[in-house]
């Protein structure tokens, strides 16, 4: 691993001097200050930045929050989930039906009638946000039920399984979810403040977790089941808590998503989907939250900017149409890549902490801070 | 009075009989050796005591309670700890983090309360913490509390390894030839510590173990196996005579 050189004067000598003779104080402080730079940037980027600018953000926030629920399930807890996709549809689909006037839903279900009561109801956003994740951990829970009693490749393919089951049993109940038609027109709550702000409290519900014994349960069971378990934690039990938190949070994150789109359809909810939150989960580092934050952003962000490859190309040459999907194509080879040659992912299990870039490192000697 | 009692138990995998019956009874603070050649069935014992396996037959009973098929982490809460043969830890946590897992179980806060850090989970995580702290103390590892467990040396593993099983705080020890690999000083070092912590947390201890001097040097009584059977059973020096048990480990003088 490469060596971090940090900068020697000024503000940064300044900062690590204070945190080391307080660190208990200082600490929390520095975290509110980098919420508040935050919450300040998100202030001026919905003022200044253009729409195509502020939904990428956006789309940061919510990957921030899917990705850690996905990566206290595979990271902290080690069981191998790709059945985040269908918690997401259950989340969207419950949010959007639950929230969306009568009017478009009308609109909406001109094939096969919406059924009663569904058809009148209309709920404040954040009462349909939770109660999208409320089922979709709900169904979190009677999945896991049988599927976590499987290890490794079999609780993958399980997980896969069950995610596309999901997909198809929402095409198929038109009169509950539109089918294939999707449902379109669905109201834009989801701005900067909701979509970071379910970042934050995914990061502050996850890093508590984490940290707590709970966590540490997690931790043994990822580490060596049957160790865990003579130590006297109930496996079951754990893992469901895992993975119905898992889902809960992952509705949550497809109701803002569908807020965000303004449109859903089954087919958004293809394995695709699971893969790109597993793609943020593996590059950021299994088991790592500020890995999941920096491998959110980056694939967000790349997301956007490797839409020229799927652009047609004139190479002088040869002038090559346009292929759709050729993103995707780039980040299964960066996923290929990051497994084969950098396991660890960006952050590996490790945490950027102030502790980490202020503190004395624990026995080490330091670098740079005291020259 | 007896606190774990196993009652013609017997374990076959399929048409292989790894264990027949099989009878042990332990008292309050007895500490006894469990030996045999290999395959002979011992860790199948272990794994029958700790629920790992359930028995085909027979009946386990601890502390007047039939714990017989129960699930290993509820055994555990009974009082019943134990060490693996091949050690382990949960080598990415640190060692202190290790022996604070093996907390979890007397914890009475629920996730929420965790979360949100109110009421109960504050003072309960820190006595978690000090009574770690004391254990590692106690057993001179808290220098390396802050350490990766996979970093320790292999004898510092083993021990941490029993310092987790104590901190489930058990009735009974179940060690799994926590000798292996050890040069004679680190044997005699670890026969020491064994005493020590049977003194301390009055503790019942049955002990897997291949090495003889550890065995013979502080098994007050030994149970012999082979295949599956008990073919001995008696003090240090009984076991040393006995015939069944020399030809189990040396096999039979055919005389050319």
């Amino acid at each position: 691993m490469g060596k971090i050189t940090l900068p020697r004067s000024g503000l940064y000598s300044l900062v690590a001097a204070a945190y080391r003779r307080e660190p208990k104080r200082w600490g929390p402080m520095l975290t509110g200050a980098v919420i508040l730079c935050l919450l300040l940037f998100i202030y001026w980027a919905g003022r200044n930045f253009n729409p195509y600018q502020v939904r990428i953000l956006n789309l940061i926030g919510i990957n921030i929050g899917l990705g850690l629920s996905l990566n206290l399930i595979n990271g902290f807890t080690g069981q191998f989930s790709l059945g985040h996709a269908g918690f997401m549809a259950v989340g969207a689909y419950t949010t959007t039906l639950l929230m969306m006037p009568p009017a478009v839903k009308q609109m909406n279900f001109f094939m096969v009638p919406l059924i009663s009561p569904l058809d009148e109801i209309q709920l404040p956003f954040i009462v349909a946000l939770l109660l999208g994740g409320l089922v979709s951990a709900l169904m979190g829970f009677f999945i896991g039920a049988p599927v976590l009693r499987l290890r490794g490749d079999y609780l993958a393919i399980a997980t896969l399984g069950f995610s596309e089951i999901i997909r198809i049993v929402i095409t198929n109940i038109r009169s509950v979810t539109n089918g294939a038609l999707g449902l379109k027109a669905i109201p834009a709550y989801t701005n900067l403040w909701w979509s970071w702000g379910f970042a934050l409290l995914t990061i502050f519900v996850i890093t508590r977790l984490i940290h707590s014994s709970y966590g540490r349960a997690f931790k043994a069971i990822r580490e060596d089941e049957i160790a865990a378990e003579a130590m006297g934690i109930g496996l079951f039990r754990h893992k469901m808590l895992a993975f119905t938190l898992g889902a809960f949070l992952a509705g949550i994150g497809g109701g803002f998503q569908a807020s965000l789109l303004t449109t859903i359809d089954p087919n958004m909810f293809r394995f695709i989907l699971t893969f790109e939150i597993l793609l943020i989960v593996v590059l950021g580092g299994m088991g790592s939250i500020t890995g999941t934050v920096i491998a959110a952003t980056i694939v967000t962000i790349l997301k956007e900017v490797l839409r020229g490859v799927e652009a047609p190309m004139n190479l002088g040459f040869i002038s090559l149409p346009g292929i759709p999907g050729m993103r995707m194509v780039i980040f299964s080879l960066l996923l290929i890549l990051v497994v084969l040659f950098y396991r660890e992912g960006i952050m590996g299990q490790r945490e950027l902490s102030w502790e980490g870039l202020f503190g004395p490192r624990n026995g080490r000697p330091e670098r740079g801070v005291e020259a | 009075m007896i606190l774990l009692q196993m009652e013609g138990v017997g374990k076959n995998f399929g048409g292989l009989t790894a264990l027949a019956d099989f009878n042990l009874s332990l008292a309050p603070g007895e500490l006894v050796g469990l030996i045999g050649p290999n395959g002979a069935g011992k860790t199948t014992v272990f794994n029958l005591i700790t629920g790992v396996y359930r028995p085909s037959e027979g009946r386990i009973v601890f502390d007047g309670r039939d714990i017989t098929g129960l699930r290993p982490d509820l055994i555990t809460r009974c009082g019943i700890a134990r060490t693996f043969q091949n050690i382990r830890l949960f080598g990415n946590l640190t060692v202190l983090e290790n022996v604070l897992v093996a907390n979890h179980l007397r914890l009475r806060s629920n996730p929420l309360e965790a979360v949100i850090r109110w009421g109960r989970y504050q003072a309960e995580e820190r006595e978690m913490v000090a009574y770690s702290r004391a254990l590692l103390e106690a057993v001179g590892l808290d220098h390396l509390a802050e350490e990766e467990a996979s970093s320790l040396p292999y004898g510092q593993q083993r021990r941490l390894e029993i310092v987790r099983a104590l901190a489930t705080k058990p009735k009974v020890l179940l060690l799994d030839e926590p000798a292996a690999g050890m040069n004679p000083a680190e044997a005699e070092e670890l026969m020491d510590f064994i005493r020590q912590i049977r003194k301390d947390f009055n503790l019942t201890i049955l002990l897997i173990e291949h090495h003889m001097r550890v065995v013979m040097g502080i098994c007050e009584r030994i149970l012999v196996l082979d295949h599956g059977l008990t073919i001995a059973e008696g003090s240090p020096a009984e076991i040393q005579k006995d015939q069944k048990v020399i030809t189990a480990y040396l096999g039979v003088e055919t005389g050319a």
